[in-house]
């Protein structure tokens, strides 16, 4: 039994030792600059455009599947407000989140994973360089800061794909009505809630990235292995985060 | 220099290394002999600190590294070159990038910044990739990114320099230019050697030739000239050491596997 439980407790303290010593390198010199542009650019500009068609086709999908239900309760004209609450809260931050968790988590899992395996971050370690420093850090910083912008994006343009549906295509309700519900249902909770939870998932995306690429033993097939850890172990996280980030704005 | 102190390292059930003491003194060439998985590689990360020992102590320039958080182990490892296994090279950097990683991360060394180039340039001339500065690891060969993992290991001058299956997968050629540059390094900068193998030729040329500097050819070592000590390394437990006379003497079965090649 307790040999059962010693290898999720073993990795459960590796991967608190690895989160304090990220977040206690933050402040400590050098920073590599250039890397956290360098990782900005591939995790922001990178997945721009999954991230703008996510957001979109959200907004307007959620629109044609709700037109049914508010014109049977005669409230076509909400279509704004419902629209604008649901991405902003919710499903704007988890929907961007669950993208550049595909895309970013396996992306830092395997890069370092097969630098883990070829023994370049023993070798960084030998050569004077703390690899929390060098790899865990400008990732951290990098996600932290664009998965809120990419979430604001998905937002915007997933309220513009909802407008799309209910004023030209279903004619729910006129342009201006559209505009002013969803502008005058968000509250400042709301925007909280939006660019809090993206802030958090950003965290454990590149933390958990990073941890499964460091713990990656076995060569390739490990680095393969340790990829589908990532990202299943952080799309978990994004839906278990949400509900309690959720909860506690409620 | 580096002294191992009943040494135990474990990976959950498995005994990587099981109570291994020795010590490696200034200017001795040491051979790790060993079939695959018998422990040299951990033997040797743990000699730099990089595998923490679960028991016994590792001593490196005279200081222990118990007790060393992982920023003092970064100043002591300055001190040390290594060629990994596979090289170590990092993909995503030139190979004069490379070759600069020590000089540009190492914060004792506080290389000022216009002798990278030149240091750099004088490191891969002697392991005779001086044109390669440009290029990127995987333009390079087996054999041709081993060497430039000698230029990175012997770029800051260490005095101690730890060598992992340099010659591990090459064909027998490139091995001994590997093996002819480890002796170059060692005789002309009169650095202190430990190198891990599995065959039986690397120890017998480190032990009976030198490096000449004046043809640049390896010429037979008088009696007594290298002051090499072999150690072989079974299941991570050191079933033998001493020198390559008791080597080829030995009755062992294992250890006179690589003691019988010796002599041929």
């Amino acid at each position: 039994m307790l040999d059962i439980l010693k290898s999720p407790v073993h990795g459960l303290q590796d991967f608190v030792l690895l989160t304090f010593r990220a977040f206690l390198n933050i402040f400590r010199r050098p920073h590599y600059g250039d890397d956290i542009v360098l990782q900005m650019d591939i995790i922001g500009v990178g997945s721009l455009p999954i991230v703008m068609l996510t957001g979109f086709f959200s907004g307007a999908v959620m629109c044609l599947q709700m037109s049914r239900a508010l014109a049977q309760y005669g409230a076509s004209g909400e279509a704004g407000r419902a629209v604008a609450i649901t991405l902003v809260r919710e499903l704007g931050p988890v929907l961007t989140a669950l993208m550049v968790c595909g895309r970013n988590a396996s992306g830092m899992a395997s890069e370092l994973g097969s630098m883990k395996v070829t023994e370049q971050i023993d070798a960084m370690r030998a050569l004077g360089t703390d690899p929390v420093q060098k790899l865990v850090k400008p990732r951290l910083i990098a996600t932290a800061i664009v998965l809120p912008l990419l979430t604001v994006i998905a937002d915007f343009l997933g309220i513009i794909g909802g407008y799309m549906v209910a004023c030209p295509y279903l004619q729910l309700t006129t342009a201006s009505q559209y505009w002013s519900k969803a502008h005058q249902s968000l509250e400042y909770n709301d925007l909280a809630q939006g660019l809090i939870k993206p802030f958090v998932f950003a965290i454990v995306i590149a933390l958990v990235g990073c941890f499964y690429g460091m713990q990656t033993t076995g060569g390739t097939q490990g680095v393969g292995l340790s990829t589908t850890r990532a990202v299943v172990v952080a799309s978990v996280w994004v839906f278990v985060l949400t509900f309690f980030i959720g909860n506690f704005f409620i | 220099m580096l002294g191992f102190d009943k040494v135990s390292v474990h990976f959950d059930d498995t005994v990587a290394l099981d109570g291994v003491t020795f010590e490696l003194r200034e200017g001795d060439t040491l051979i790790l002999l060993g079939a695959a998985g018998s422990g040299k590689t951990v033997l040797l990360k743990t000699a730099l600190g990089l595998i923490r020992p679960d028991q016994g102590r590792v001593s490196l320039f005279g200081e222990s590294t118990h007790d060393k958080k992982e920023r003092e182990m970064v100043d002591l490892r300055s001190r040390v070159g290594v060629l990994f296994q596979e090289g170590g090279l990092f993909d995503s950097l030139t190979i004069e990038e490379n070759v600069a990683y020590p000089l540009l991360n190492q914060r004792t060394l506080r290389c000022p910044p216009e002798q990278v180039r030149p240091r750099v340039e004088e490191a891969l001339e002697f392991v005779e990739l001086g044109h390669t500065l440009e290029k990127v690891p995987s333009e390079l060969s087996g054999g041709m990114r081993r060497r430039v993992g000698i230029a990175r290991a012997i770029v800051t001058a260490p005095p101690l320099l730890l060598y992992d299956s340099p010659t591990a997968g090459l064909d027998p050629i490139t091995a001994n230019t590997i093996t002819a540059l480890i002796a170059k390094e060692r005789d002309i900068r009169r650095t202190t050697t430990a190198l891990a193998t599995h065959r039986h030729q690397d120890g017998q040329l480190l032990a009976n030739y030198r490096h000449d500097p004046a043809t640049g050819r390896l010429l037979p070592a008088d009696p007594g000239e290298v002051r090499t000590r072999f150690l072989v390394l079974l299941q991570g437990r050191l079933v033998f050491e001493g020198s390559q006379e008791e080597l080829e003497a030995s009755v062992d079965p294992y250890v006179s596997k690589f003691a019988r090649r010796l002599k041929e």
